[in-house]
């Protein structure tokens, strides 16, 4: 485990609020996106993306970097503001985002964005996918790690777990998933709609190390993702307590906020909320 | 006649078929408030199963309710049950023939903001090969509340396609429709467009320029994909010599192949297909500009009809 001073863990809570900011302004130009699953998963993808992460944006395709998969691909506006934050791409790109003509897409493309490493939109196959990313790594003796963002209603898929049984089976050290556990889902709560717990004995029950954190705690995601890189015989779940709409008190806990865009006034309060948050947060 | 969206129109019909026939069940699979099943579930809590995100568990769910004597109308995404729950479908539904609705919204490219993982593109062709397999696509929101009470009383598996967007409208809501029984919309001698679903409000927009350009396009829709109307195509080959076939999916094995298959088989003649070509779509703004770009513009079937009718000899 290395030491996280105060400075990085400031550091990278600005940086998850940038995240929150873009993400609520690109799904309000559009009126269209997810902006409840964005919020919630802003502060694991800024760690990820802003300190833990070896990538090169100059170099997307660079055998070596970690891997990111996005497999709850509605957070989309997250991931693309994580990457042009990255430099993977302009800024201005983020404006066009959903245009005919522009390379970003509803949900992640891999074939029309630079840094997406997989395509996804319809949930359940990251697990999976990521098994075969990191069988592969381990074959050619490549030291880079994979990481799968998943959501909690996604973990109702019977497909996760067939990809869970398969990385313990393989005993993918190298494979982190995320459980972005915000317990609600499109319809409503992942308690009413179809419940989960207990889901940290589910993920022991495939013989995963389980990690279990405050999402938005900033020092225990990186203490977490540390823990995980340390664990060498079995791959690990960091099951990640979030609040869905996390920094936008209207949006916070209601799956009405699920895929719903913010008018003009909406997107002030939420501006002015997560920004007034720099300050007493 | 309003413009609503045609999952409203299948929505509130399900709802309202509730009342009257106590056997439907209604399930989803996470997405009530997008199929806008929710108005049933409102009403009949305790007819309603809301799974997750669990779309094959949902079908084999929706199997074994039909077995217990149920009706159960299975929804979610097109893109999940066609592709995700194929196997379920082709298996426990069509080869074992349950009595089992799968009503698949989303359909085509009407969600249209979310982009090709989420567009359903190739459905109509899957289920159409599927032996057992009613398969119908309704052309606006008032024809999509009319097929619920007549899939329902019908005895046997049906894919019910719906669209997110709200399509032209085409018809009352005194609609009466038919299995099997295509509906000739526009008389005329000089090419037959045959359409389904948003197509067909384009393709009558289609003919009305055709028309000024003296050219008598027939309109037939064709909503019944499968047991298509044979005789209805067989006549239409027969008066105009000339067929074009319009639909939001690719022209490789849907509206467009049926047609083919019973012409060539038939009663040759000149054919062109309008839909999307053999590729993957993109993200965009509308649904009306997907369409326009992926080759289902009004454009595209009356340019398909000059080409045809150029064709006859
Ligand atoms: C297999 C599948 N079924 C349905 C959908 C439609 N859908 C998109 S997001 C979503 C809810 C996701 O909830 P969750 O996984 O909890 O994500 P989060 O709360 O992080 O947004 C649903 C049902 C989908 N994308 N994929
Ligand atoms: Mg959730």
């Amino acid at each position: 485990m290395y030491f996280h001073p105060d400075s990085q863990i400031i550091e990278l809570q600005e940086r998850a609020r940038d995240l929150r900011l873009d993400s609520l302004e690109m799904i309000h130009r559009r009126q269209a996106g997810h902006p409840g699953g964005s919020l919630s998963a802003a502060d694991i993808v800024a760690a990820l993306f802003f300190h833990k992460m070896r990538i090169d944006p100059q170099n997307p395709e660079w055998p070596e970097r970690d891997r990111f998969i996005l497999s709850k691909g509605h957070a989309s506006a997250l991931l693309y503001a994580a990457l042009a934050q990255s430099g993977y791409f302009p800024r201005e790109d983020l404006r066009h985002w959903g245009d005919l003509d522009c390379h970003l897409q509803g949900h992640p493309d891999r074939l029309k964005t630079p840094g997406v490493n997989m395509t996804a939109g319809l949930l359940g196959h990251g697990v999976a996918v990521g098994v075969g990313i990191a069988l592969a790594a381990r074959m050619d003796g490549l030291p880079f790690h994979t990481y799968v963002l998943m959501g909690d209603g996604e973990c109702q898929g019977g497909i996760v777990w067939e990809g869970a049984m398969a990385a313990a089976k393989y005993r993918l050290a190298n494979l982190t998933a995320i459980v972005d556990f915000n317990n609600v889902q499109l319809d409503g709560t992942v308690q009413d709609i179809l419940p989960l717990e207990p889901l940290a004995d589910k993920w022991r029950a495939c013989n995963w190390a389980v990690i279990e954190i405050n999402g938005h705690d900033m020092r225990q995601i990186l203490q977490a993702l540390d823990t995980a890189g340390e664990i060498h015989d079995r791959p690990t779940v960091i099951i990640a307590r979030t609040t869905k709409g996390k920094g936008v008190s209207f949006m916070e806990n209601k799956s009405q906020w699920h895929g719903a865009a913010p008018n003009d006034a909406q997107l002030a309060q939420a501006i002015a909320e997560i920004k007034g948050a720099r300050h007493h947060g | 006649m309003a413009e609503i969206p045609m999952r409203e129109g299948y929505g509130k019909a399900l709802a309202a078929y509730g009342a009257v026939n106590p056997n439907v069940i209604v399930l989803d699979a996470d997405t009530s408030a997008s199929t806008l099943t929710h108005f049933f579930a409102k009403q009949y809590p305790q007819r309603f199963y809301n799974i997750g995100i669990a779309e094959p568990c949902m079908i084999d769910m929706a199997v074994g309710l039909a077995l217990g004597g149920k009706i159960p109308f299975a929804n979610g995404f097109a893109a999940l049950l066609a592709l995700r729950a194929l196997e379920q479908i082709r298996t426990c539904v069509a080869y074992a023939r349950t009595n089992v609705k799968i009503a698949a919204s989303y359909a085509g490219v009407s969600d249209f903001k979310d982009g090709p993982t989420h567009h359903s593109i190739m459905d109509i062709a899957i289920m159409r090969a599927m032996p057992q397999m009613t398969v119908i696509v309704p052309a606006d929101a008032n024809e999509a509340g009319a097929w619920v009470p007549v899939i329902a009383e019908y005895d046997g598996p049906v894919y019910l396609r719906i669209s997110r967007a709200a399509t032209l409208p085409v018809h009352q809501s005194s609609v009466t429709v038919q299995i099997g029984k295509g509906i000739t919309l526009r008389d005329g001698g000089d090419v037959t467009i045959i359409a389904a679903g948003s197509m067909v409000g384009r393709s009558l927009l289609a003919a009305d320029q055709l028309a000024a350009r003296g050219l008598d396009a027939r309109v037939l829709e064709m909503h019944t994909i499968k047991p298509i109307d044979a005789p209805l195509i067989l006549q239409a080959a027969a008066e105009t010599g000339a067929i074009v076939t319009a639909e939001e999916h690719t022209i490789l094995g849907g509206l467009g192949g049926a047609v083919a298959e019973v012409l060539s088989l038939h009663h040759p003649v000149p054919l062109e297909m309008v839909g999307v070509h053999d590729t993957f779509t993109r993200t965009a703004p509308t649904t009306e500009l997907l369409m326009d770009a992926f080759c289902m513009g009004v454009e595209d079937v009356t340019a398909a009809a000059e080409r045809v009718i150029q064709r006859k000899r």
